[in-house]
């Protein structure tokens, strides 16, 4: 643990950082003239002094220590900082709601920052603005990552940035970079980020949302988190201006960052066409919600086959993308769709982007390197590597690619078993993992779009927790600690 | 003319070979004893043993003096900076470059006059690959020329036991072929070349010359050849140079028509080429190797090309592919002795890229007016395109009809097959008639199937001194 020192030494200054955030809630509060100010004041003030007690506290002895950051490091970091902003993030449900539990608190607040948007609270639409603003900031935050912010901010992360970065950023192909050092890659990562989530309110506004209502859901929109202000969710605003401007930030929001940076410093849109991963997530989504529009009409589930189309669409891809929303209760649609959607959420998002799952990029490669399987078959002495947008993808990428998916597949079993020990139904218990390890929202049957988590036991939501942890840092970030060689010199 | 040429290797010694055998004065300059001592023995040439780069060693060569200079050693660096000493230090007028690399030679600032200062380029790698391209497009075919920028073309088939053309006379084959103009302009019968007329029967396993109008030339071929099915399937075996070219003009400029497998043995070769190629299959392996052939469906190929670097294993992959079902099939063969031993047999095209390039390099050597000239199977016969410069009291042939002009009228083995006349997409071909007329700025397609005629039908074409 004393090796790691410097890793404290940096968790200290991001914590700092992530204290910064707390002043939008109070603006809020200010705003409202709630009474909460003096309790987001307090937080902040607790997030602000262990943060800086644990980076000074820890200074010395990192300057003795003088070495760089190594793979190990970035991995702790990561792991740390998901496992401990939670605690200072649940400060306010605590404070704000005092029959909240400690075990419903952190869920939020784990739920937030992961974008999952799963909730256990209810009345959603009585709670104080300034929670609903803190929520969203939460979520919005942990959109891009918390880490990916610090490094593009905190000059001391500079250098050994890359290993923090890699830890990260999700997705399994991290070499190439969009600029030379590393800082100036998540600065202008960030820079798209903040454009994009800034359009999405502006567009929300324009399309008929309140400016509060905007902000809110912007942030929320763009990060894929799903967390609304209000319980009906996007039923409340029954407007078909608004579910587009979602769908079409939703959908922006499943791109990699990375294409999004390189269309703005072209000036044009040939990134997103040449860019294999962005062009199957777009397919994906459009097929997916004609597939499910399709069964809507066939099963009279609507009285017209635009309103199909409409609900088809924005459930479809809300749900594929991670984020989410809902804007009618789909647990009661007929089973292949709901089904269908949850399924999408798990490969549709591409790599790099705020979404939870596979990941496309995986995805696409897995199929790749199938059609190749056969190739061989038919020619034994073949040399065929699989490629993508033109490079080849190296054997070890597609190896450690297999691994993930076994470890996904593990997890995902490993956690609905434990779920049903401890009592839930298999459709609850299975769609809750899967939708927390994907960070996607709602599950089905009693954790569906129509209720909330509320009903899990103290134990069931831990098990959520750790999904939800488990998916946003891609398992292995987290289960590498578990490894007795990771603590070894 | 004085010639220089550097590198005695397997393009510098065809083409020292060649050169030599034309009364020039050839050096040949290598920094290999024994490649040298082996021309020296064989043909009327100097040699001087050294490194070409160093001035020294070109000005015992003859630099200062010299006509030509053409840089065909191993190394594209090599060749390059010889040609700029070549112009800087000894101001030699005219400067040959050979280029592997279509990089460098597609790059005009490297190689004009503000880099390395070459006058023209010479490809064997690309002039072979181009020449492979054409049989593919004329599954008929042994060798495709064109002329006239493209305008023209000069196919030559074989003629074969019970085909169509074998057992006519040429005068039958015109009323056959109807409103198609055609001309045979040479045939090849047992390594001798023979300028037909109308009465002139052909045999089985003659090698007929037909020169046509482009668009007219497939109709022809369909009706001299009908059997001749189009390529579809083509395995390539090696992964070399040439075989890298081949596949991606296969792949870029004709996306969809062909299936192309390529054998090689390297693996790390075989990552490479996967690579650069993204629908090719890429196979590692011995193109010798009867089980692979028997495995990748040699059978069902419709073209075998075999293009590794050994001619021994080219010519046994090609016998054994051609054994075991392959239509056709190609061989790259660099030794002429060899080429001459396995062409006609069952490979059914032996190609070198030496032989490929002599023909531009040839234009380049010529005096006169000449656009371009052609060998024509292993140069046993060679086709020109010469240009009638000048007017008609200055000109020996402008305004004469051929049949007037001695030399052309086709004894002695001299004949014209067409006339291009007018440029660009004006441009007419006009096949040659006994009393057809040549005007000023005519190119003429001109057939030498005798060597020692060259010189003279140059010098009717040059424009007499009145002219200025």
């Amino acid at each position: 643990m004393v090796a790691f020192i410097p890793v404290f030494n940096l968790l200290g200054a991001t914590t700092s950082l992530f204290a910064l955030a707390f002043l939008v809630p109070i603006g809020v509060a200010i705003m409202y003239d709630e009474q909460a100010v003096a309790l987001y004041a307090v937080s902040m003030a607790v997030t602000l002094g262990a943060g800086l007690l644990l980076h000074l506290g820890t200074r010395r002895a990192t300057q003795r220590a003088r070495r760089e950051l190594q793979p190990r490091d970035g991995f702790l970091l990561v792991s740390l900082t998901w496992l401990l902003l939670p605690l200072f993030a649940m400060l306010p449900f605590l404070l704000q709601l005092p029959e909240i539990s400690f075990t419903d608190a952190y869920f939020e607040a784990v739920s937030c920052l992961t974008t999952t948007g799963s909730t256990t609270l209810v009345g959603l639409d009585a709670l104080p603005a300034s929670l609903h603003a803190w929520r969203a900031v939460t979520v919005w935050i942990g959109g891009l990552g918390v880490v990916v912010l610090a490094v593009a901010i905190l000059p001391v992360l500079g250098v050994g940035g890359s290993q923090v970065f890699k830890a990260e950023l999700p997705g399994p192909m991290k070499e190439a970079r969009l600029t030379p050092r590393i800082a100036e890659t998540a600065k202008g990562l960030y820079l798209v980020y903040v454009v994009l989530s800034a359009l999405c309110v502006l567009c929300l506004k324009w399309a008929g949302m309140t400016w509060f209502d905007a902000f809110c859901h912007g942030g929320s929109i763009v990060s894929l988190g799903g967390v609304s202000t209000h319980d009906a969710g996007f039923a409340y605003f029954d407007s078909a201006a608004i579910e587009f401007v979602a769908m079409v930030f939703m959908t922006l929001g499943a791109l990699n960052f990375a294409t999004h940076f390189q269309a703005f410093r072209r000036r044009s849109l040939s990134a997103y066409f040449r860019t294999t991963e962005a062009r199957w997530t777009v397919l994906i989504l459009i097929f997916g919600s004609l597939v499910v529009a399709l069964c809507l009409v066939r099963n009279g589930t609507f009285p017209t086959a635009l309103g199909a189309m409409r609900y088809a669409f924005f459930n479809t891809v809300s749900v594929a993308t991670t984020a989410g929303f809902a804007n009618t209760d789909y647990g009661h649609w007929p089973e292949f769709a709901p089904v269908f959607m949850l399924l999408l959420s798990c490969f549709v998002p591409s790599a790099g982007s705020a979404g939870g799952g596979i990941k496309m990029i995986r995805f696409v490669l897995m199929l790749r390197q199938a059609a190749r399987e056969m190739v061989r078959i038919i020619h034994p002495r073949v040399i065929n590597p699989v490629r993508l947008d033109g490079e080849t993808v190296d054997n070890k990428i597609l190896f450690s690619m297999l691994a993930f998916m076994l470890v996904y597949g593990g997890t995902i079993v490993f956690f609905t078993i434990v779920m049903l020990f401890s009592g839930l139904d298999v459709i609850t218990a299975f769609t809750a993992i899967v939708s927390c390890v994907n960070n996607a929202g709602p599950g089905l049957n009693q954790v569906g779009p129509a209720t909330t988590f509320a009903i899990l036991s103290d134990f069931q939501t831990w098990v959520c927790v750790a999904s939800m942890l488990l998916g946003r840092l891609e398992l292995f970030t987290l289960l590498v600690l578990l490894t007795p060689g990771f603590w070894r010199k | 003319m004085k010639i220089i040429i550097v590198g005695a290797g397997r393009v510098g010694g065809s083409v020292a070979e060649l050169l030599a055998a034309e009364r020039n004065d050839i050096t040949v300059v290598d920094s290999e004893p024994a490649a040298l001592s082996y021309l020296s023995e064989r043909f009327d040439l100097k040699v001087v043993a050294g490194n070409a780069i160093r001035p020294s060693v070109l000005r015992e060569a003859g630099a200062a003096d010299a006509d030509l200079l053409i840089a065909a050693a191993a190394h594209d660096e090599t060749n390059l900076v010889v040609c700029r000493i070549a112009k800087q230090i000894f101001n030699v007028p005219t400067r040959i470059v050979r280029l592997r690399s279509p990089e460098l030679v597609a790059s005009e600032e490297l190689i004009g006059i503000d880099g390395f200062c070459a006058d023209y380029v010479i490809s064997p790698e690309g002039s072979v690959t181009g020449a492979i391209v054409r049989l593919i497009e004329y599954p008929e075919a042994l060798q495709v020329i064109e002329f006239a920028g493209g305008k023209l073309a000069l196919v030559a088939v074989r003629a074969y036991q019970g085909g169509r053309l074998t057992g006519r006379t040429i005068m039958e084959l015109k009323e056959h072929l109807g409103g198609v103009d055609v001309r045979i302009v040479a045939i090849f019968r047992n390594e001798l070349s023979i300028t037909p007329d109308g009465t002139t029967r052909i045999e089985s396993g003659d090698e007929v010359f037909c020169l046509a109008a482009k668009k007219d030339i497939r109709r022809a071929l369909v009706e001299l050849r009908p059997a001749d099915k189009k390529v579809e399937r083509i395995m390539i075996a090696g992964g070399g140079n040439i075989g890298l070219r081949l596949a991606r003009i296969l792949e870029k400029d004709y996306r969809g028509k062909y299936q192309v497998k390529i054998v090689d043995p390297n693996k790390k070769r075989c990552e490479y080429l996967s690579q650069e190629l993204s629908h090719t299959l890429i196979l590692a392996g011995d193109a010798t190797d009867g089980d692979l052939l028997g495995d990748e469906h040699v059978a069902d190929m419709d073209l075998f090309v075999s293009l590794t670097n050994d001619d021994e294993d080219n010519i046994m992959a090609a016998l054994l592919a051609k054994r075991m079902g392959a239509r056709r099939v190609i061989a790259l063969i660099n030794r002429r002795e060899y080429g001459e031993l396995m062409e006609g047999g069952q490979i059914d095209v032996a190609l070198s890229p030496a032989q490929s390039t002599i023909g531009e390099l040839l234009t380049y050597v010529r005096s006169g007016d000449v656009v371009a000239v052609h060998s024509l199977r292993r140069g046993e016969a060679e086709a020109l395109e010469v240009v009638a410069h000048g007017e008609a009291k200055s000109s020996k042939v402008i305004g004469k009809r051929i049949e007037e002009i001695d030399l052309l009228s086709g004894k002695g083995g001299v004949s014209v097959g067409a006339i291009v006349r007018g440029h660009g997409d004006g441009a007419r071909v006009l096949m040659a008639h006994h009393d057809t007329v040549i005007e000023a700025e005519d190119h003429v397609i001109v057939f030498v199937s005798n060597n020692r005629m060259l010189p003279k039908v140059e010098k009717l074409f040059q424009v007499g001194a009145g002219f200025l």
